[in-house]
């Protein structure tokens, strides 16, 4: 267990206190009640992978993954997430072998400048499993049929919009997405 | 932002006890409430958290109507079974707003209880007089692409933001709410409110009551075969709309028994289009009579010099959506 205490502003009120899991490691924190999940884990917890973007939820950069869901950190309060699991970038490879899809981001060019790239992984990780759980979406035909999505580019491109890229890489994410996405439903995945 | 108290509510006795606080406020998913704490637009002394009351289920209920819980995730909503097949309006309209990172953390009482995202609101160097009541109106001198064309007063042009809450009012949905005097139902019709001369007041849940759930009525089932939920923004995805419409017809014999409309991104509260809903009961599903409908209800509408394209678009947009609405099965 680390213990990691955040050093409150003069005019801060009450501290709160908060256990998390993050990327398999558990910290105790005593934290001011205002910081956000995003600025916890970059300025508390040393994990910068996980990126601040426009800090009002409207470009995906700070996704990170709780309790197995994507969420913006940039829009949540830490407390609030106590107790909980977390997953950020920094957490997806498996030691030295990175995710099959931080290679298929690599092997696509799935970016430029790379900024928004660690939200578009723990986005896109989640989005896979969202898929499998059989979740409609907005171009969804029809929602009331149930049972298997098919993540045809147009389902990528609108599940995965709550990812800006200002670089334009979306051609590149979206065929590393359907690449990862085929391999593990010909592996029955 | 603002320093501010925590406390986590344990159960729903001790929150409405918690809220009675000078300047406190709830919190669930917090994605609009924090995103206007940072801007300063809010700035509760204290803040409840709510997450770990018993409000998430979404059940059946014995009339057969379904029970949302107020905490319930936007996403869980729209993805649950008994929603997607009894009222797909309510699961269309849910996806079709935010992103799905969004709609993971918002909850379904905080959906209704969103603020507008009219610039002027959010920006305190602007006047607003739902922000800072009386200091004037950004929005009637300045830019006003996106604010409303019905319902609006002299003091407020805002938008209510919000997808779910369109076809929520179209379903006639009820909003359950618990105070220190007990339990009430608001009909969804009166739980927003249009601007008058209050905008700073946006719903008619009072200061000290806890939204536990949002009931869809049994009956709403009888639209699940005919309808739509339309959308019209900016771009594709994530974005507020422009115009949206919640279509749903009862057709039974080629004929249209009831007829629902409602409007998003048009006025303070989602805009029962009423007049258009007149208009169509008892005639028969066709685009001659949806047109009449659209230009009954559009006829109202007032626009201002940057925003009166919204009027042509939301005429055409009841069409398209009773169009789609009507060939669904």
């Amino acid at each position: 267990m680390n213990l990691i205490e955040s050093v409150p502003p003069a005019d801060a009120s009450e501290t709160v206190a908060v256990r998390l899991r993050v990327n398999g490691t558990n910290y105790g924190l005593r934290l001011d009640p205002r910081t956000s999940l995003l600025n916890l884990l970059r300025e508390n917890l040393d994990l910068p992978g996980t990126k601040k973007g426009c800090d009002h939820g409207q470009c995906g950069a700070c996704t990170v993954i709780v309790n197995g869901r994507r969420i913006n950190s940039c829009l949540t309060l830490a407390v609030i997430y106590d107790g909980s699991e977390i997953t950020t970038v920094e957490g997806l490879a498996n030691g030295d072998e990175l995710h099959p899809l931080q290679s298929a981001f690599v092997r696509h060019e799935g970016f430029q400048c790379g900024y928004c790239t660690s939200g578009q992984l723990c986005s896109a990780v989640a989005m896979i499993q969202e898929v499998d759980q059989g979740t409609a979406s907005h171009v969804t035909a029809d929602v009331r049929k149930s049972g298997n999505v098919v993540l045809t580019d147009e389902e990528i491109r609108e599940r995965m919009s709550g990812n800006i890229c200002r670089c334009g890489a979306y051609p590149g994410i979206v065929a590393a997405i359907r690449e990862v996405t085929q391999q593990s439903s010909q592996r029955g995945v | 932002m603002n320093p501010f108290a925590y406390t986590r509510a344990t159960n729903q006795q001790a929150a409405i006890q918690a809220i009675m606080q000078q300047n406190a406020k709830f919190i669930a998913g917090g994605t609009n409430l924090l995103d206007l704490m940072k801007e300063n637009v809010e700035q509760p002394a204290r803040l409840i958290d709510i997450n770990r009351l018993e409000l998430t289920q979404i059940a059946e209920r014995r009339d057969g109507g379904l029970r949302l819980g107020a905490l319930a995730k936007n996403s869980d909503t729209a993805n649950h079974q008994l929603v997607r097949e009894r009222y797909p309006l309510v699961t269309q309209a849910i996806l079709a707003g935010a992103s799905a990172q969004l709609r993971n953390a918002a909850t379904n009482g905080g959906n209704l209880m969103q603020r507008t995202r009219c610039y002027y609101f959010y920006d305190t160097v602007m006047p607003c007089n739902k922000r800072d009541p009386g200091s004037g109106c950004g929005a009637l001198e300045g830019f006003s692409r996106i604010h409303a064309i019905f319902g609006t007063s002299p003091l407020c042009i805002a938008t209510h933001p919000s997808d779910m809450c369109v076809a929520l009012a179209a379903l006639d949905a009820v909003v359950q709410v618990e105070g220190p005097q007990g339990p009430r139902s608001i009909p969804f019709a009166e739980f927003h409110r249009l601007p008058g001369d209050t905008p700073q007041i946006d719903t008619n849940l009072r200061r000290d009551e806890l939204i536990t759930a949002i009931d869809l009525p049994a009956t709403a089932n009888s639209f699940a075969d005919h309808s739509y939920y339309l959308k019209v923004r900016d771009r594709a995805s994530y974005a507020f709309a422009l115009v949206s419409v919640a279509a749903a017809l009862d057709i039974r014999n080629g004929v249209i028994q009831e007829a629902r409309v409602a409007m998003g991104g048009v006025a303070h509260k989602p805009w029962r289009a009423t007049k258009a809903e007149s208009a169509l009961k008892g005639q028969r599903p066709e685009e001659r009579i949806f047109r009449i409908a659209a230009d009954a209800e559009m006829q109202t509408a007032l626009g201002t010099e940057h925003n009166r394209f919204k009027i042509e678009l939301g005429r055409r947009a009841i069409v398209r959506a009773l169009t789609i609405a009507a060939n669904n099965a």
